[in-house]
């Protein structure tokens, strides 16, 4: 078992999302976050003040898979987030020691396996 | 020009005299009452293009959302320069009947004398609104990729070249006036023209790159109705202000104003709930507007009681091309075709229906057994659709061989307010750093600072 957190750009959600729903990767958990990854920052402007800003709008994937899963989920968001620019994101891959699914109480695998 | 032929028809016949001269028109003493009226009409029609920032504006992704309001609002500043240079010599100058000429170019001879009733500069000045909001019109079909310094190239080119002189046919003294072609406020000068414009401008520029793969999603429907709303404020100048009259025919025209958008939003609101038994608000916002541009040939020519018929008629076509359109390859991304396009035809049309000589006094429709003005509806539409679409294909296709007209794919991504204005719509400041003066990059390309070497890892 792993949880994968994936931090990516927001316009390539979508893609990610199709990417990962044909992989068959149904459970995950999306958050908007601000963060940095060595990409250049853009310069805005207002009324004179000049800014840069550090932070550029991100969106961070978690999703818990079971073995199987794995590198499928980690080549679908490979794939669908890639742009070849600066700032396309990263890809953690976590041990998991337990999982349980709050619903039925399975653990571990069953917990992280789609209901047919 | 058929507004004011119209209302100096009235005042001859009432005062016994059967025949019209242009000349008597420059005789024609200023009406402190007209011109009040149209002071007023000018001002409520240049904020319907604030009004169109806003309606347009909500429609786009949150990251697009500056740039879609700023295309509207920098019209202002460039057809309306480009009016008091050159354009409303072009549409009202004496010339021919198909381009006026550069008489009055720098408002040479555009004083406080007479023009009608009202000082002749007040008189360009409120021409002038319709100019800007015409050219914001055509932004919708191209928002979220068109390039911004384009945009500001295309929008003073196609003012210039494609609504002055169709303005001079129409109000200027061109050749659909001489026919006889009914168009109260701008059903075929501004609604038509800009439709046209706005399907081959997104033909030409082709669909966004997430079009038909993403749901683009208006990111703030609140605004969307505020600019409806404003619009149909804005809009009783539009129309009021046509009769360039304090008098019984801006009344009519003020009251059909409020009547049509009226019936066209409850018939719209019935499509809507017979389609998914939910009635939406963009569907309202979007019905009002329909409203508006149908009523605009007609607003002085028809009864009210047909006002609001051709209200609810002209809900129909808008919104079925409407739910057609969002299933094709034309991303006419805010549907200025369906809205403004089709609309603008229903009601130029329908102007030829129940326009009727008892109301108008100048010309009867097909209603009322007059079917060659029907013809003439028909055939200033379809001239006007052709040489606007002609036209606006010629110069986007002649600026494409000198600039690049649209976004690449990656600009797309990142947004046009940043990339094009370096500014976002609901920055939140966070990890904004101030930028001193001896800090600031020297060069910024393309809204990105070098980066410093301090920050590299």
């Amino acid at each position: 078992m792993k949880l994968i957190k994936a931090i990516i750009r927001p316009d390539k959600l979508n893609d990610v999302l199709k990417a990962l729903y044909r992989s068959e990767v149904r459970g995950l958990t999306v958050a908007r976050v601000h963060g940095h990854g060595g990409e250049t920052e853009p310069v805005e402007t207002y009324r004179g003040m000049t800014v840069k800003m550090e932070l550029t709008e991100k969106v961070m994937l978690d999703i818990g898979v079971s073995e199987p899963f794995v590198e499928p989920t980690i080549e679908a968001i490979l794939e669908a987030a890639h742009t070849g620019e600066v700032g396309d994101g990263k890809i953690f891959v976590l041990p998991v020691e337990r999982i349980y699914r709050i619903r039925t109480a399975e653990e571990d695998t069953a917990a992280v396996t789609p209901v047919a | 020009m058929m507004r004011r032929f119209t209302l100096l028809t009235v005042l001859l016949l009432a005062a016994g005299a059967r025949s019209v001269f242009a000349q008597e028109a420059a005789e024609a003493a200023i009406s402190a009452p007209d011109t009040a009226w149209l002071l007023v009409s000018t001002a409520l029609v240049l904020l319907m293009t604030p009004a169109l920032a806003f309606f347009y504006g909500g429609l786009v992704r949150s990251k697009n959302a500056l740039n879609t309001m700023m295309m509207s609002f920098v019209a202002i500043g460039v057809a309306g320069v480009l009016w008091a240079l050159a354009g409303y010599s072009i549409a009202f100058g004496e010339g021919n009947a198909f381009i006026g000429d550069f008489s009055m170019a720098f408002l040479t001879g555009v004083g406080v004398e007479p023009n009608g009733t009202i000082p002749h500069m007040l008189f360009m000045a409120f021409q002038g609104t319709f100019a800007i909001i015409t050219a914001a019109l055509i932004s919708g079909a191209v928002v979220e990729r068109m390039r911004f310094g384009a945009y500001l190239i295309f929008i003073a080119l196609w003012g210039l070249i494609v609504y002055a002189p169709v303005a001079h046919w129409v109000w200027g003294g061109g050749w659909l006036a001489e026919l006889g072609a009914l168009d109260f406020a701008g059903g075929a000068v501004v609604h038509v023209n800009a439709g046209a414009a706005a399907v081959v401008a997104a033909l030409v520029l082709g669909k966004r790159k997430d079009y038909g793969r993403q749901a683009l999603l208006p990111h703030n429907v609140p605004y969307v109705l505020l600019g409806a709303g404003l619009l149909w404020f804005g809009w009783f100048g539009f129309n009021g202000g046509s009769a360039l009259a304090s008098d019984t025919f801006a009344a009519l025209a003020f009251v059909n104003t409020m009547l049509a958008p009226a019936a066209t939003l409850v018939v719209w609101t019935l499509l809507d709930f017979a389609r998914a038994q939910k009635i939406t608000a963009v569907g309202v916002a979007t019905g009002i507007v329909v409203g508006l541009v149908a009523i605009t040939p007609a607003a002085g020519f028809i009864s009210p009681m047909f006002a609001l018929i051709l209200g609810g008629i002209a809900a129909v076509p808008s919104y079925f091309i409407i739910n057609w359109r969002a299933r094709t390859r034309l991303d006419d991304s805010l549907d200025v075709f369906a809205a403004h396009g089709v609309g603008g035809m229903t009601g130029a049309l329908l102007t030829g229906v129940f326009a009727s000589a008892a109301i108008n006094g100048s010309a009867d429709g097909l209603l009322y057994g007059n079917v060659a003005q029907f013809g003439i509806q028909a055939l200033s539409v379809v001239v006007v659709f052709a040489y606007s679409g002609l036209l606006t294909f010629a110069i986007l296709k002649v600026m494409g061989l000198f600039m690049t007209i649209r976004a690449v794919p990656k600009e797309e991504g990142l947004g046009m307010d940043i990339v094009n204005h370096g500014e976002e719509a609901y920055s939140t400041g966070e990890g904004a750093v101030l930028l001193l003066d001896d800090e600031t990059p020297a060069v910024i390309s393309n809204g990105k600072a070098e980066r410093e070497p301090s920050l590299v890892s």
